[in-house]
């Protein structure tokens, strides 16, 4: 430690003593509380924190001091610099804070406008409900199966059990394809997809077959020529009614809520036997909870088997189809068919992307 | 079949106090589905039989008056003025009293008119609400004879059927028996474990004689049952008693006389449709045979019809006579002069009548009945009860034996297992219970242990396999003892890649502004022609429909442009302007045609049949489409709206391209119906895959479609499998930024010049974007100005501006080589 009687120059040392160092100290603190704005700030700290500030002069003298003065006063001109140093720093985060409060609140905008300069695209709600059905059955272990829409009427008819003179035939409303022999129809139903699923794969089969589908009504508000079903078909050892009554439970669950469940009605269809029309409990409904026609099915008829190279002695089968446009009537409470078919971007739009 | 539940309560005991939605759940349950339920009309206060005891005719207005005196069970006959003339005294008449309100609200009152006090109404069946008939006054029996059973001043409800609920049920195609009075009530009383009357279990009487008329049945196989009975002394002038006429009135059967609402009452009773032939306009022996090819018969309808010799005829020496089990001929149809009737009662082969019905699209109440199956049990029956009613109402009687030709063969047996039934059902029925409810329905079981023969009863002719006993079963038994089980399926594949990428392109596009729009596939050649496509344009080769819903539209799209389109138009012509509109679907390309076999269906067909089959339905590729109009991006308080253009058409196949992970290139292309400037090729490989731009402004003008309409169309079942991504080395050295505008000849495609720029900076090359075009001076005419920011990196190092400035200079001396560009200075 130097002591303070330590001999120096006073001439080549006033720089260094106490009270210049001090002086300085209180002049930049002063000097920079002075400065109203950072340009200001920026102004004086030249004077202060510069090459020719007093505190760096000062620092300049260390070397002319006698070895034993020099720690000492190194010490004072340190903490005198780091005194300005830091009212410097100080002043300038207050003058920064300053700053930037009025610049960002100068800055401030109306968040609530709108950026709708991207118009935003939709996809049809039967598109997306479709995809949705048929993922309930992929999770299922299900695969998606899929026919053209013009279709041989042997698979559309005759495969299913439906013979040329069979009554149903001529119920079903079919569009059928110029010329007269040409075999061509248009599809009433995707149940040739189970035809030609049956014809192409062995059991076990267990497929989904959403799809396009053609029956000649006139357009109206419950009626369209042009439709969208979802068939499902189940082949393997031992599947009963129960195995299909549990599979539509599922869907009902998953389409319309944990509570949704089917109730079925005895019906005809060639190409199951037993056959039935079935119901779904829908809580949700617009007009309060109720059960809501929905589509039909049975188990595969042993002749439907047959016909397509598998043995009804060994597998079972059942299968069922259903709207899609019923259920989007009902799910969305669209009332109007036109709505749905007619390509109004502003039904569409109202359902978004979809998932 | 509309069935009134006076009807059913005469045939089946039902429960007191069993309501109309307990026969509802009933039906439902049975399989027979209520289509509606007609209740009876809103109709209060005192309705009741009345009996005319004399008739004032009042002469001095403008039409004929009658001032009645009717007896209402009051000490005093009621004076009531009426307008219709269709009653005599002693007729027992429908009279609504003062106090009473008919339906409509209409309120009765005492009242003046035609100078005499109105003290009730009699009443029209229409005014009732019963029937449609207003040509006269609702006359329910006459004199004496009716005065038993309609005793003046009782209510009249009962009689008139304003009481009556009537069920509309829905028969399915298998359950002919179901068409009948005498099948719904024996259904229902099986349903509600209660006894019922079957009204086929009378016994005809014993007519004796010689057959009433010579017959032959020359095509057994389509008839295997032909029974007849002569009538004569029917008075043609009876007319029908209001208990049958409000009956078929209820089933929705028009009267018509005595002898035609007699066979159709018999026919809505038990099943059985019948037909009366006029027998003095007969000429010989009837025959039933199929027609010859090109024979003629007019039908009951008026309506002359070519016949094809697969059509089955009634015929007599004159020739065809009537088309069996579908409609009669005109020139036999009985009239207001026939006293002599011939009643045929038949069972008819139902595929034959079905061919018949579809061949004259003549879907009659018997075609109905018979292509569904009747029970060739009751034919007999079925004449032996239209017989008595005949003459209780019209005084015929039989003469003569009856015609039989019964050729029918032992019922087949069904073998059965009993345990088949609850193990297609997932249920544990109880021992014998299966055999129970097949003896139920009418079927003669024979069980030996497990093994049931089964004869199902004559009326189920629909009951032919294992699989429809099973049915019965469940029906029976009921739906809803089925449990609720979740199989368990082996693990699947999920989705194709076709799929994924149909619902990627779905997404993108909307994703990007466009909205789905599905429309109908149907077109004409119209359009096609406001499209512009040439001649030989192969979009112009159709698929036409036999049946279409429109005669404009009678073929299936071989493009989505049309559809999309009409769907631009329809938004446009209620109020939108800016629209992106997509469709993806199958279209149908038209084309020679190999005719589809069609095969047995008692096995799979072979190989080479199916491959035939198959082969025959033709390829319906996926496409892909968007229109555009008014602005893509709208305009707002950011500023004005951008418009759509020819570039945002091809920027949609971008989108589907990137969406379907894989790489598209463009060009310029020239096809209707786009705009020859402005048309763009859309090329996968070597392989054109669609086209887009802007439409020619002759389309836009045809279709009256706003000016410069852009469209895209593309194939996307042409695009190949997209090749597993491989990801890029991403480098962490300091990118160099250069830009370059290019001097080009304007004939040069932007496309080529990138490509060569691209090409001439080797590895190195980052990032290339092009960020002004520019035409106009300084730039040369014939010239223009394309500017480019390249970002150079390497994987490895820190680039040096030697080897950035050397890989600029490669790109833009490749660029110069492959199109003439200069750099500017």
């Amino acid at each position: 430690m130097s002591g303070a009687n330590d001999p120096y120059d006073p001439k080549q040392v006033a720089a260094l003593s106490a009270e210049a160092l001090e002086s300085a100290v209180s002049a930049a603190i002063e000097a920079f509380a002075g400065a109203g704005d950072l340009e200001a700030l920026a102004a004086v700290r030249p004077a202060h924190l510069g090459d020719r500030a007093p505190v760096l002069l000062a620092r300049r003298e260390l070397g002319a001091l006698p070895p034993a003065a020099r720690s000492d006063a190194g010490k004072r001109v340190n903490a005198a610099r780091t005194a300005v140093t830091e009212a410097y720093a100080q002043r300038l985060a207050e003058l920064e804070a300053e700053r930037d409060a009025r610049v960002l609140a100068e800055e401030r905008v109306d968040v609530t406008l709108p950026w709708d300069r991207t118009p935003l695209g939709a996809r049809h709600p039967l598109t997306t409900l479709t995809e949705r059905i048929a993922d309930i059955f992929v999770g299922m272990g299900y695969e998606v199966a899929e026919g053209p829409e013009l279709e041989a009427e042997w698979l559309n008819f005759d495969a299913l059990n439906t013979g040329p003179d069979h009554p149903a035939r001529s119920l079903a409303d079919t569009f059928f394809v110029a010329p007269e022999d040409s075999g061509l129809v248009l599809r009433t139903h995707t149940s040739p997809v189970q035809a030609r699923t049956m014809l192409e794969r062995r059991p076990p089969i267990y497929v989904v077959a959403p799809g396009r589908v053609y029956r000649t009504d006139e357009l109206d508000a419950t009626h369209t020529p042009v439709f969208h079903q979802v068939e499902g078909l189940a082949v393997d050892r031992g599947l009963t009614m129960a195995h299909l009554r549990g599979t539509l439970d599922h869907l009902a669950r998953q389409l319309f809520g944990a509570d949704a469940r089917t109730r079925w009605r005895p019906h005809f269809f060639p190409f199951t036997e037993p056959s039935a029309e079935f119901d779904v409990w829908f809580p949700e409904h617009r007009d309060g909870p109720r059960w809501v026609e929905w589509g039909g099915c049975g188990m595969v008829n042993p002749r439907v088997l047959t016909a397509c190279g598998i043995d009804p002695e060994e597998y079972t089968g059942f299968a069922f189809g259903m709207g899609i446009e019923r259920a989007l009537q009902f799910r969305s409470g669209v009332g109007d068919m036109r709505d749905i078919v007619e390509g109004d971007v502003r039904f569409t739009s109202a359902f978004g992307v979809g998932q | 079949m509309k069935v009134p539940v006076s009807w059913l309560n005469e045939l089946v005991d039902i429960p007191t106090g069993t309501t109309v939605e307990e026969l509802d759940a009933a039906f439902v349950g049975l399989g027979l589905e209520v289509e509606e339920v007609h209740r009876p009309p809103q109709l209060t206060g005192p309705l009741v039989v009345g009996r005319v005891l004399e008739i004032e005719e009042l002469t001095s207005f403008k039409k004929p008056i009658r001032y009645c005196q009717v007896d209402v069970g009051e000490e005093q006959p009621r004076g009531i003025v009426c307008g219709a003339r269709n009653f005599a005294v002693d007729d027992l008449v429908a009279v609504a009293l003062p106090g009473a309100v008919l339906p409509g609200g209409f309120v009765i009152a005492a009242r003046t008119t035609y100078d005499h006090v109105s003290d009730g109404m009699i009443c029209s069946s229409r005014e009732l609400g019963v029937g449609e008939d207003h040509s006269g006054i609702l006359v329910l029996g006459h004199g004496d004879a009716d005065a038993g059973r309609l005793v003046p001043g009782t209510p009249a409800a009962p009689v008139v059927g304003t009481d009556d609920v009537v069920f509309d049920l829905e028969v399915t195609p298998d359950r002919g028996y179901a068409m009948s009075l005498r099948g719904i009530a024996r259904d229902l009383g099986a349903a509600l474990g209660v006894a019922w009357h079957d009204p086929a279990a009378l016994t005809p009487p014993a007519w004796s004689g010689a057959p009433g008329w010579a017959v032959t049945v020359a095509d057994p196989a389509r008839c295997d049952r032909f029974s007849m009975i002569a009538l004569e002394g029917l008075d043609p002038t009876a007319p029908s008693p209001w208990e049958l006429r409000r009956r078929l009135a209820q089933c929705g059967v028009r009267s018509i006389s005595l002898a035609v609402d007699v066979t159709n009452y018999v026919m809505l009773e038990l099943g059985q449709p019948m037909h009366a032939f006029d027998r003095d306009t007969l000429t010989g022996p009837i025959t039933v045979r199929r027609a010859a090819a090109g024979e003629r018969l007019t039908t009951l309808d008026g309506v002359d019809r070519v016949l094809t010799c697969d059509d089955l005829l009634i015929a007599d020496e004159s020739g065809p006579i009537g088309l069996a089990g579908v409609m009669g001929g005109a020139t036999t149809e009985i009239g207001d002069r026939t006293h002599a009737v011939l009643l045929e009662a038949a069972h008819w082969e139902p595929t034959g009548i079905s061919r018949a019905v579809r061949r004259h699209k003549l879907p009659s109440e018997a075609a109905k009945r018979f292509e569904r199956g009747t029970d060739p049990d009751v034919t007999v029956v079925a004449l032996a009860r239209a017989a008595a009613l005949l003459a209780e109402h019209g005084g015929a009687r039989v003469v003569g034996g009856p015609v039989d030709l019964d050729v029918r063969g032992p019922r087949p047996v069904i073998t059965i297992d009993a345990g088949l039934p609850g193990r297609i059902a997932g249920v544990a029925y109880p021992p014998g219970q299966v055999a129970d409810v097949l003896r139920a329905i009418g079927a003669t079981v024979e069980a030996d242990g497990e093994r049931l023969a089964v004869t199902p009863p004559s009326w189920r002719g629909d009951l032919t396999d294992p699989a429809d006993l099973v049915e019965e079963v469940v029906r029976f038994v009921g739906f809803d003892e089925i449990p609720s089980v979740l199989p368990t399926a082996p693990p699947g594949r999920g989705l194709t890649e076709r799929q994924r990428r149909r619902r990627s392109i779905g997404r993108a596009l909307a994703d990007a502004g466009y909205v789905e729009a599905p429309s109908y596939p149907f077109l004409g050649a119209a359009v096609l022609d406001a499209l512009g496509l040439p001649e030989d344009d192969d979009r112009r080769a159709l698929t036409v429909l036999r049946n279409p819903l429109s005669e404009e539209a009678p073929a299936l799209r071989t493009t989505l442009l049309p559809g999309l389109l009409a769907t631009l138009a329809r938004n446009l012509s209620r109020g939108q302007r800016d629209l992106a509109v997509f469709e993806h679907g199958v279209v149908f390309p038209g084309g020679a045609r190999t005719q589809a076999p069609v095969p047995g269906v008692d096995r799979r067909p072979d190989d080479d049949v199916l491959a035939a089959l198959l082969g025959a339905v033709p390829p319906q590729p996926w496409h892909v489409g968007v229109v555009l109009t008014g602005n893509r991006e709208p305009r707002g308080w950011w500023g004005p709206g951008r418009p759509a253009v020819w570039a945002d058409a091809v920027q949609a196949a971008r989108v589907v391209a990137a969406a379907s992970g894989i790489e598209l290139t463009v060009r310029a292309g020239e096809r209707a119906p786009w705009h020859p400037g402005r048309c763009a090729e859309l090329v996968v490989g070597d392989a054109v895959v669609g086209y887009a731009g802007e439409l020619h402004p002759r389309v836009c003008a045809a279709l009256e479609l706003p000016a410069r309409t852009c469209a895209m169309e593309l194939d996307v079942d042409a695009l190949p499998p997209a090749p597993v991504p491989v990801g890029p080395r991403v480098s962490g050295f300091p990118p160099v930024h250069m830009d370059a505008a290019l001097l080009v000849p304007a004939e040069q495609p932007e496309a080529a010049v990138r490509e060569a720029l691209t090409r001439g900076t080797g590895e190195l090359l980052e990032d290339l974007r092009l960020f002004d075009v520019y035409t106009g001076s300084p730039v040369p005419a014939g010239q223009r100005s394309l500017a480019y920011a390249f970002t150079f990196r390497a994987p490895d190092r820190t680039l040096t501006g030697e080897e950035a400035r050397a890989a600029f200079e490669g790109a833009v001396s490749a660029a110069a080589a492959a199109t003439g560009a200069v750099l500017r200075g």
